[in-house]
């Protein structure tokens, strides 16, 4: 197990270094100067290059690569272009809203997605197998703006239960947080809920067909007992597989519920400085979500290996 | 008063019948076995004796257990009787058990489900039952996990969860039948002293007539759902009264005899071939290491010749197998047919390639659901330069599958159309349909019911007087290759250990590992 996780580390440090590299050059390959950009399209050249000079555009490539890693592993991420501020203070205060946010909606998917998937699959083709599929068919097909939308329509305008939108701050205490938050989380999960759900269920359906189960039940199990003790462990390996990727996508995906709740996010963030060419916010934004998504990962390696025997002992 | 009593036991899935009054009894210490081919309805017996019928399954009759009718018990009933008064072998050790849980954990949880003693007491019982079936704690202690464990030894493990709580009743649904045959004749061992130690009454369900012949002490014939013919053991092979079991019988050891083969003139010659696999890399920078799984094998297959390989399973032979197609390279020595390499630079020589053929073991696997049989028959032919078409190739079709004792109709119906034996005649039509020098038969009727069994061997003794045919017969099955084989190779970790004619090595082996095999291998009571 110790050897298995060492392993995984490694290759979770290389992933970082290669994206790291891909990264940085892809964005300045791409066309368009930050500099000139910045001071439109009547500047003069000299003005541009001062520009250029200030910003440490006129550094060679591999240096301002170099600096950039250095920086980061210090927790420093430059200077924004256009706001001319630290960019770690930037995405600090957006991972504050984002990172919240995405595990509270993982949070919600998970609490309802792993019961209605367990029932499905205990009720296979009965009627509360079908009404589950059916909801969860429906949560796929809604679009989650619309959905949002919705939720604000019902419970912000008509029932004033939350806020329409923004975010009220960590400051005023963390339910104050999690209220304004709550709306936004549950736009995110119902979605993310039922392609769960659907998960858990037909990986329940292709344990309880396995040869053990029978086993099981020839020792004295009931069908309940048999699913709990035996199937549920078998069927995590899919159900945690689709965990992550949808941390990932919670985490760096939520741009649209951003907009529609106005919440100050990583997602807003990254919009907004992809359109001002503020090419090293871009840069640290995406560096932190593959980070955050390599992490993930090798998180969900190791609740496999948690899970299975197996993969333990095989690298 | 018997122990289990089935008394007029009908059974219907979805208003088809699958049993049909079926009557017989067990009693304690009496080992029963229900024998019959695929379709009898024997796998469906032990099933409804446990309780584990599908949903939709309706019973008529009763199975009485000690008295008690069983089929008037309710699921909660049955839950708390199954794994205390009846225990179940499955025939499937390799996935019988959950791989995500110790072995301990497995055999406990019968002791801890049914609340029949405290947690520390159950963990020593379970000990004690793993030590009971052969697997001591030095080399299997609980915390073991079953991918850990071998095909036998799981079938131990499951073994020691049936009996945990020492059920009067065992049924065993095909145990051994997934294992090799030394391997199956210490479970067949097992078994049987277990029920002489508890006193229990074995129900077990075989196609195998061979394998129960010396253990049971009854037997039950079964044919599509009824009850054939039971009788005690001995009395039942001595006057088979019914048709149906002197045809079982007959067909479980069928003899057949080969035409003689030509003078020896060799056509596939293997030279010290050796095939190694990669491990897989424990050390980023360190060289994965190899598995030698053909160590140097070195044989001659002559032209006209049957020759027969056997050897337990992963003693190489399949990789061999594929080798001598070409699937796969050698990583040392060479292969010929007819003094041309198999593989000649980085590929299989299409010109050989062409020359070899193979059936495969599963006629439901091995065949492409879509397409029609006249596709499936013809696709050797993607292997020549000109393949035949139009008349020709109808007449090809024709031709080989009334060869294998098909209808040329056959040629348009889809595979799902044929049964199991029939499948197999397809498969060999296929391999016949560009008249190969050499066919590889890779337990090509392992998977068949005896009956079938004995057909396609006919049809193979038909084929070798009309084709001459030179074939490779791969099994593990030593009564079958016997029959159709001239000489034999036997194979052990990947080295051939002793190679002769065949009825010579079958009578007097001399390696060690061959006597072992024949020794274990079943046999059917001589009558007389």
């Amino acid at each position: 197990m110790l050897r298995y996780s060492l392993k995984r580390l490694i290759s979770l440090i290389l992933s970082l270094a290669v994206a790291s590299l891909v990264i940085f050059f892809v964005i300045e390959i791409a066309p368009g100067d930050p500099a000139s950009f910045m001071l439109g399209i009547n500047a003069q050249p000299d003005t541009i290059e001062a520009l250029r000079s200030e910003l440490g555009l006129d550094v060679p490539k591999i240096e301002r690569y170099l600096d950039w890693v250095g920086g980061m592993l210090h927790g420093d991420f430059g200077t924004s272009y256009t706001y001319r501020t630290p960019v770690t203070k930037m995405v600090t205060d957006r991972l504050w809203v984002s990172l919240p946010l995405a595990l509270y909606a993982l949070a919600l998917s998970t609490l309802i997605a792993f019961p209605a998937g367990i029932y499905a699959a205990a009720r296979r083709g009965k009627p509360g197998d079908m009404a589950v599929m059916g909801a969860t068919q429906l949560g796929v097909a809604i679009p989650n703006f619309w959905f949002a939308m919705m939720l604000v329509l019902i419970f912000a305008i008509n029932l004033r239960w939350f806020g329409a939108g923004g975010f009220a701050g960590w400051n005023k205490g963390f339910w104050t947080g999690i209220h304004s938050l709550t709306l936004p989380a549950i736009a995110l999960a119902l979605p993310q809920a039922a392609i769960l759900a659907r998960v858990m269920r037909s990986a329940l359906l292709d344990i309880l067909g396995e040869d053990f189960m029978r086993t099981a039940r020839a020792k004295g199990l009931s069908r309940r007992q048999a699913l709990w003790r035996h199937a549920l462990r078998n069927a995590m390996i899919p159900v945690l597989t689709i965990i992550g990727l949808q941390f990932s996508f919670l985490l760096a995906g939520a741009i649209i519920i951003e907009q529609v709740f106005y919440l100050p996010g990583l997602g807003r963030l990254v919009f907004q400085a992809i359109t001002a060419r503020d090419l090293i916010v871009v840069e640290s934004v995406v560096m932190l979500l593959v980070f955050a998504v390599i992490t993930v990962n090798f998180l969900v390696d190791l609740a496999y290996a948690a899970v299975d025997p197996r993969l333990r002992q095989r690298t | 008063m018997s122990l289990l009593d089935i008394q007029n036991l009908s059974l219907q899935i979805g208003g088809l019948p699958i049993l049909k009054d079926v009557s017989f009894s067990v009693a304690p210490g009496e080992i029963v076995a229900v024998t019959g081919e695929s379709g009898s309805g024997k796998s469906m017996t032990a099933l409804g004796v446990i309780g584990l019928l599908p949903d939709r399954a309706e019973t008529q009759g009763k199975i009485l257990l000690e008295g008690q009718d069983l089929l008037a018990r309710n699921e909660a009933q049955m839950c708390s009787l199954r794994g205390r008064e009846i225990g179940m072998v499955f025939q499937e050790p390799m996935t019988a058990l959950n791989p995500v849980k110790t072995i301990g954990d497995q055999v406990m949880e019968t002791i801890l489900i049914h609340k029949a003693m405290p947690k520390d007491q159950a963990r020593a019982r379970a000990r004690e039952m793993l030590d009971r079936v052969g697997l001591p704690e030095d080399r299997f202690p609980l915390s073991r996990f079953p991918h850990e464990l071998s095909g036998g030894q799981r079938q131990r493990v499951v073994i020691a969860m049936a009996i945990a709580l020492r059920p009067k009743l065992l049924i065993a649904d095909e145990p051994t039948t997934a294992l090799d045959v030394t391997t199956q004749a210490q479970i067949l061992d097992l078994l049987q002293s277990l029920v002489a130690d508890f006193g229990m009454g074995l129900l077990m369900i075989t196609h195998d007539l061979a394998v129960v012949s010396d253990m049971a002490d009854r037997i039950v014939v079964m044919r599509h759902g009824e009850l054939v013919e039971q009788g005690p053991t001995r009395e039942l092979f001595r006057n088979m009264t019914h048709p149906y079991t002197k045809m079982l019988f007959e067909a479980s050891g069928h003899q057949v005899t080969l035409p003689e083969p030509p003078a020896p003139e060799p056509l596939l010659q293997v030279k010290g071939a050796v095939r190694d696999y990669r491990l897989p890399r424990k050390h980023l920078f360190r060289d994965p290491g190899y598995h030698r799984a053909v160590k140097g094998v070195s044989f001659t297959l002559n032209r006209g010749e049957r020759l027969g390989l056997v050897g337990e399973s992963g003693c190489g032979k399949s990789t061999l197998t594929r080798a001598l197609l070409g699937l796969e390279p050698l990583q040392g020595g060479e292969i010929l047919l007819d003094g041309k390499p198999v593989w000649s630079g980085h590929k299989p020589d299409p010109d050989v390639r062409r020359r070899m053929q193979v059936v495969f073991q599963d006629p439901f696997g091995s065949f492409n659901p879509r397409h029609r049989v006249d596709r499936l028959v013809t696709e050797p032919f993607h292997l020549l330069d000109t393949p035949p078409t139009g008349a020709t190739r109808d007449r090809a079709i024709a031709e080989a599958l009334e060869a294998v004792g098909l209808k040329a109709t056959d040629a348009k119906k889809y595979i799902h159309e044929f049964s199991g034996g029939q499948r197999q005649r397809i498969a060999i039509a296929r391999a016949l349909i560009i008249r190969p020098e050499l066919i590889l038969f890779d337990e090509a009727v392992s998977a068949l019911d005896v009956s079938v069994r004995a057909q396609i061997l006919d049809l193979l003794v038909e084929l070798c007087a009309a084709y001459q045919l030179s074939y490779l017969f791969i099994s593990h099955d030593l009564s079958v290759v016997r029959t159709v084989t001239d000489r034999v190779l036997v194979m052990q970790s990947g080295e051939i250990v002793e190679e002769g004619e065949t009825e010579q090595v079958f009578t007097s082996p001399r390696h060690p590992y061959t006597q072992t095999l024949i020794a274990a291998a079943p046999t059917l009571p001589a009558l007389g």
